[in-house]
């Protein structure tokens, strides 16, 4: 199959907040080496709470990831709220409307949401942050897509590219965020918000290409 | 962790609550749990004055709200910034329209949420203004300014500000003078020991026994050296070679001076201090033309103490010298 229904969707968010739940104590380790210590605190608190609201409602995947959206921007704060909470709210807003999610809509959906974290946080490739894993994902993405790659195959593309991104923030020295007052001795350590941007787009190409064999 | 708390993620709620109720005079709670505002605001006629920040700094930033002084607060969790909802909150809460100057601090965080919610206000037509504190002189050299953190120079600003906003002020005013107020102001820490936000459970960086780090922020951020441990009198030394030369403050200048500690140093140790920072000024022949010693900002439970110095005109003088009350910070006029 080459799409799935947006009604069907929620399970991706619903991915997300299992993922960061799981991954709480690790997130914070990985920010504790260079930042205070509280990334994985903080997106567990975001995630948590998009949980308890979605649970018992019967959402589609744009009213979903605009409840994340909404939670991050409006009830958690900090670096990761204003990022992660732009990041949701651009991919809700590029399939409100569509009834079955493609491949081309979900291009739409990650391009609108690099772009809205781009004019947000304005950091680059090599800066050691979340873009570190966001802008090659994106672009693995679309390069598979103008190779006329299927769905699935651009998903594993995607992933593949997000993962060497977040290995390469490891001998990266920070040039934005807390970890950049640090210079020299941000590098050899992993950038938190790029593992937590890593677990995000793996969590939501694995439920996809799930969505999809069904 | 030896510390006075029920649940270590709901410190920012619990301490809130005891806050609202000893303060009840000055500062009021909000609809946003997350925001308190000055008791009379928003203030008929006189520009609003917002601020935001992490928690573990008090008596910042909600300390800072107050008659001339604050006019809202938005408040995030431990060492987090707050929401781009609760800035925007704050705004309003403060907004008597003529517009809001927001005075906050340079960090990655602070400027996403207050972009954002700026956006937001102005959406509703509420005019929001800002100016970004930049006075550590550790945290980035001179030629990169825009990278340099806010730390205790924010009270002054908040101070000066707030009494430009009081005097009738319009936006551009308050903001102008805001600016110059943290662009005359320059500060440094020490730290001696680290902290540890509550729902971590331990500290996130060492400061061995026997050693300080000169530079540190009030996170924590690594400064630009790390040594054995000194006098108050070497202290005192370290830190007037750093904030001196950078404005520089010269021969003939009159200067307001905050030595604040980080949370945990006692008060004692700051007046030894003190008094040898003055000394070191007045060989300079930089007077102190008024002095503020005592927990001004905080960074939880560390043992430190940071120096602030802002260099004045007539017309700062004047601003420093409006009475006002918070639970912060208090002028009686002269």
């Amino acid at each position: 199959m080459e799409k799935f229904l947006n009604k069907d969707g929620k399970v991706i968010v619903m991915n997300l907040v299992k993922t960061i739940q799981e991954n709480k104590d690790y997130l914070s380790e990985v920010d504790g080496l260079i930042g205070d210590g509280d990334h994985g605190i903080n997106m567990n608190k975001g995630f948590t709470i998009c949980g308890e609201r979605l649970k018992d409602t019967d959402t589609n995947l744009s009213e979903s990831l605009r409840t994340l959206g909404r939670v991050l921007l409006t009830e958690i704060g900090g670096s990761m709220g204003p990022l992660y909470g732009t990041f949701f709210n651009r991919m809700a807003r590029k399939c409100k409307d569509a009834e079955k999610i493609d491949k081309a809509v979900f291009r739409d959906m990650l391009n609108e949401a690099l772009a809205g974290v781009s004019e947000l946080g304005n950091a680059k490739v090599g800066d050691k942050t979340l873009m570190d894993v966001l802008i090659p994902a994106t672009e693995a993405y679309n390069k598979a897509l103008n190779e006329n790659k299927g769905f699935p195959g651009a998903l594993e593309d995607m992933k593949a590219a997000a993962k060497s991104g977040m290995e390469s923030t490891r001998d990266m020295v920070a040039k934005v965020g807390r970890a950049s007052r640090l210079g020299e001795r941000s590098r050899g350590v992993l950038d938190a918000g790029a593992v937590s941007c890593c677990l995000i787009v793996t969590s939501m190409a694995d439920s996809i290409v799930q969505l999809l064999g069904n | 962790m030896q510390r006075i708390i029920n649940k270590p993620d709901m410190v920012v709620e619990d301490m809130l609550k005891g806050f609202v109720k000893a303060h009840g005079d000055i500062l009021a709670a909000t609809s946003n749990p997350r925001v308190l505002k000055f008791k009379d605001a928003p203030v008929e006629g006189k520009v609003g004055v917002v601020t935001g920040g992490g928690s573990g700094h008090k008596p910042a930033f909600i300390g800072y709200i107050g008659k001339n002084l604050c006019d809202a607060v938005a408040v995030g969790e431990v060492f987090s910034s707050p929401t781009a909802q609760a800035f925007y909150d704050a705004f309003r809460e403060a907004d008597s329209g003529r517009g809001v100057a927001c005075l906050y601090g340079n960090y990655a965080g602070d400027n996403m949420n207050v972009k954002m919610a700026v956006e937001l206000a102005a959406d509703d037509g509420i005019e929001v203004k800002t100016v970004v504190a930049n006075d550590d002189v550790a945290s980035a050299p001179k030629d990169e300014l825009h990278k340099r953190r806010g730390v205790a120079g924010e009270v002054l600003m908040w101070k000066i500000g707030g009494a430009k906003a009081a005097l009738g002020g319009s936006l551009d005013e308050v903001i102008a003078t805001a600016q110059k107020a943290i662009d005359n102001t320059r500060s440094v820490g020490i730290g001696l020991t680290p902290c540890t936000i509550p729902a971590v459970g331990h500290p996130n960086f060492e400061i061995k026994p026997g050693t300080m780090e000169v530079g540190i922020g009030h996170h924590g951020e690594p400064g630009v050296e790390i040594c054995e441990l000194k006098s108050a009198k070497e202290m005192a030394k370290m830190m007037v070679d750093i904030v001196v030369p950078d404005l520089p403050f010269v021969d003939g200048d009159d200067v307001a001076v905050i030595v604040s500690g980080l949370g945990a140093t006692p008060v004692m140790e700051l007046y030894i201090l003190y008094d040898e920072i003055e000394k070191l000024l007045a060989e300079k022949g930089i007077r102190v033309y008024k002095a503020f010693v005592g927990n001004y900002f905080t960074s939880l439970e560390m043992m430190g103490a940071t120096f602030t110095a802002m260099k004045l005109d007539d017309e700062l003088k004047q601003l420093l010298d409006l009475e006002a009350n918070s639970m912060g910070l208090k002028v009686f006029g002269k």
